[in-house]
């Protein structure tokens, strides 16, 4: 690998709960990706524009609010509206398993749910970031 | 508490026996561990012994329940006389669906109302605002105006429960809220009792919905603890809130410590206003929580009291002991809850039940074993509550008062979390106070600290969590689960659109107006808001005006 993956972690809707987005950031920081976090209350306009000004590989997104199913597919439309399909997106939080297969068809490449180690999601992004390869 | 002679006599013995007894044993059988750390990362010892407790002086840390240090808690009989209000966080989609949830629970024996706002709500936007697609009645219940107050209340006599509303930046328009649906009752606002959380600094360090920033924020609070001292005397006007901040990973000592810090704050703002300390203090009141590490969260609780009574008497002068007395609600620990084999949260919940409980809460909201996966279903909130009710009536904890105290371990942890809280207090004292050091970015780092820390042990397998990284079996996805109808928003819409081509909006806009003025200048903001509510100004327009005026709060990141 010649430059280190770099990953958007971001927060897309009202939801106020970081805890789960921090401490995947720092996971992925300290497994050598380069990480930028939006903060909260992000749209997913503002989502995508930072995504592509970053020029990152990965959005990974993360919500406990149950906005799931309005949000995450808009971030990956917007994406897609911008030729930036080739970004991995990933989602994370409060997701009941019967949404998990909408999500996926409309592009979200993987769902993290609670209980999820760190050591997963590295793994899912290492082997699935399409930038790099 | 014994004497010295006594005291001597029990550290050689304890010395031989380690020297001698055990290590002799360790070498054939090992412990378990090399260290013994509480589940915020405290070391333990392996005995407690009256040594451990020697400069513990009865009476001047203890004291008797109902009095200073109120160590032992704040009233003279505690569960003798009642026990504590058994109130469940509730709320989803519309007022209506709530208002049916808040029958059955108070059917099923609950004491106590507790509503759950929407995401929009709280950040004081109405259903009908952008931002709020996909979110209205997700997390609560959607409140736009009077109209929906009044459903949500409806059947409700208001002079005979207790409301507790978790509601921050918008907590002045909630309030305005509830007193004018209590007029329309024909009950007076000096009846009213409840708490609204109100609790803006929290929401700056670890809940998110957030507003305003610090100062016009700090300007609502105290006009809220102004207008309650003289209109709604029995209100608590603010929950000043450690759960949150827990919940974001902080460790036990840190909850205190960040809690009691943002007490200071508010403490510090009112008087700076202009109010005498013994007015507004004794309506504050307090909101933790209780996670897993049973004696640990006992010892947090009695420290926690012990800590707040001494920074009013000693660092405010209060005169009237009430204004020392903390007295607070408890919720279990939300983040303690697992989505894997979620019945097994039900052990966890009893267990954190018994913190509170043990640890002299006021009031406790139990989760629900489904919470990590949704909102919880009817049934499983009725597991939730039949836990207090077993607690209370049928494990004989609730029969004498702080049945703990004077327990080696016990007592020695309550001073090592003042102390560590007291530490914590004195260096954000330095930085200026809490809403500085929240501005700098320090509380935040410490708790997301503890987080990663935390987190990291469980991946390393340092920390078992039962069903997550230990004794963990292949799961069918569960069954059941709450679903919140997704015609929510369009309804609240819909009803939006009828509010406001049936209300008389030159009225409205007038009151509006008023109230941009009154935010302009330094008058006490809660009439004029309470004024726009009863002309069914909605809460959108509302905390639009004051957007105008105060501008909005910009998060500083930390990573």
């Amino acid at each position: 690998m010649d430059r280190p993956i770099r990953v958007l972690v971001a927060k897309p809707g009202l939801d106020g709960h970081d805890r789960g987005a921090k401490v995947i950031a720092r996971a992925l920081r300290d497994a050598g990706m380069e990480v930028i976090y939006t903060g909260l209350r992000q749209t997913p306009e503002q989502i995508v524009e930072t995504a592509i000004q970053e020029d990152v590989d990965v959005v990974a997104m993360s919500i406990l609010s149950g906005a799931h199913n309005h949000l995450f597919p808009r971030v990956v439309n917007l994406l897609r509206a911008k030729g930036a399909e080739d970004i991995l997106v990933v989602g994370g939080g409060v997701i009941p398993d019967d949404d998990i297969p909408g999500l996926k068809e409309a592009g979200i490449a993987e769902i993290f749910t609670p209980g999820t180690p760190t050591s997963k999601a590295i793994e899912f992004i290492k082997a699935n970031t399409r930038r790099l390869a | 508490m014994l004497d010295k002679e006594t005291l001597d006599r029990i550290k050689q013995e304890k010395k031989e026996w380690e020297e001698v007894r055990i290590a002799k044993l360790l070498e054939k059988r090992p412990e378990r561990k090399d260290n013994f750390v509480t589940g915020s990362n405290a070391e333990i010892n392996r005995l407690y012994t009256a040594a451990d407790i020697e400069n513990l002086d009865y009476l001047e840390d203890l004291g008797f329940p109902g009095e200073y240090p109120f160590t032992r808690g704040v009233q003279p009989t505690m569960y003798r006389g009642k026990f504590w209000t058994m109130r469940q966080y509730a709320g989803f989609a519309t007022a209506e669906e709530s208002n049916k949830r808040y029958k059955y629970l108070l059917e099923q024996g609950q004491t106590g109302l507790s509503v759950a706002f929407d995401l929009p709500t709280q950040i004081g936007y109405d259903s009908d605002h952008p931002l709020s697609e996909g979110e209205v009645g997700k997390v609560g219940v959607a409140i736009d105006s009077l109209k929906d107050m009044e459903i949500l209340f409806d059947g409700i006599p208001l002079d005979k429960v207790s409301t507790s509303m978790t509601i921050n930046a918008p907590a002045a328009v909630l309030l305005a809220m509830y007193i004018a649906v209590a007029e329309k009752q024909g009950v007076s606002a000096d009846k009213l009792n409840g708490t609204i959380q109100n609790d803006i600094l929290k929401e700056y360090i670890a809940r998110g919905t957030y507003i305003f920033p610090t100062e016009p924020s700090m300007r609502l609070i105290t006009n809220i603890f102004e207008y309650c001292s003289k209109e709604v005397p029995k209100w608590n006007t603010i929950s000043i809130s450690g759960y949150h901040i827990r919940e974001a990973g902080s460790t036990a000592s840190q909850e205190v410590a960040f809690t009691l810090a943002d007490g200071i704050a508010y403490v510090d703002a009112a008087v700076k206003a202009g109010l005498g300390i013994d007015d507004f203090a004794p309506r504050l009141s307090f909101f933790f929580n209780a996670h897993n590490d049973l004696l640990e969260e006992v010892a947090k609780f009695r420290a926690a009291r012990r800590l707040w009574a001494k920074i009013m008497k000693e660092r405010f002068g209060a005169k009237d002991p009430r204004s020392m007395m903390m007295r607070f609600h408890t919720q279990t620990g939300g983040s303690t809850l697992t989505a894997q084999q979620p019945d097994n949260n039900i052990v966890r919940v009893a267990i954190q039940t018994l913190a509170a409980v043990l640890g002299g809460t006021q009031s406790l909201h139990t989760n629900s074993r489904d919470e990590a996966l949704a909102l919880p279903t009817e049934e499983s909130v009725r597991i939730a509550l039949r836990t207090q009710q077993i607690v209370a009536y049928e494990s004989g904890v609730a029969e004498t008062i702080d049945p703990l105290a004077g327990s080696y371990y016990v007592e020695a942890m309550t001073d090592r979390i003042e102390k560590e809280a007291m530490d914590y207090i004195k260096k954000i004292d330095e930085l200026g106070g809490a809403p500085r050091a929240i501005d700098k970015g320090y509380i935040q780092k410490e708790i997301q600290d503890s987080a990663y820390r935390y987190q990291m042990e469980i991946e390393a397998g340092k920390r078992v969590v039962v069903g997550v990284n230990k004794f963990q079996i292949k799961e069918e996805p569960p069954k059941g689960l709450l679903k919140v109808d997704p015609s929510v928003g369009e309804l609240q819409k819909k009803k939006l659109m009828e509010l406001r081509s049936g209300r008389n909006n030159e009225e409205t806009a007038d009151r509006l107006q008023n109230l941009k003025k009154a935010a302009q200048g330094d008058s006490n903001l809660m009439p004029y808001i309470l004024e726009a509510v009863r002309a069914y100004a909605t809460l959108g327009e509302i905390c639009g005006v004051l957007r105008e005026v105060f501008g909005e709060y910009s998060q500083s990141v930390i990573l």
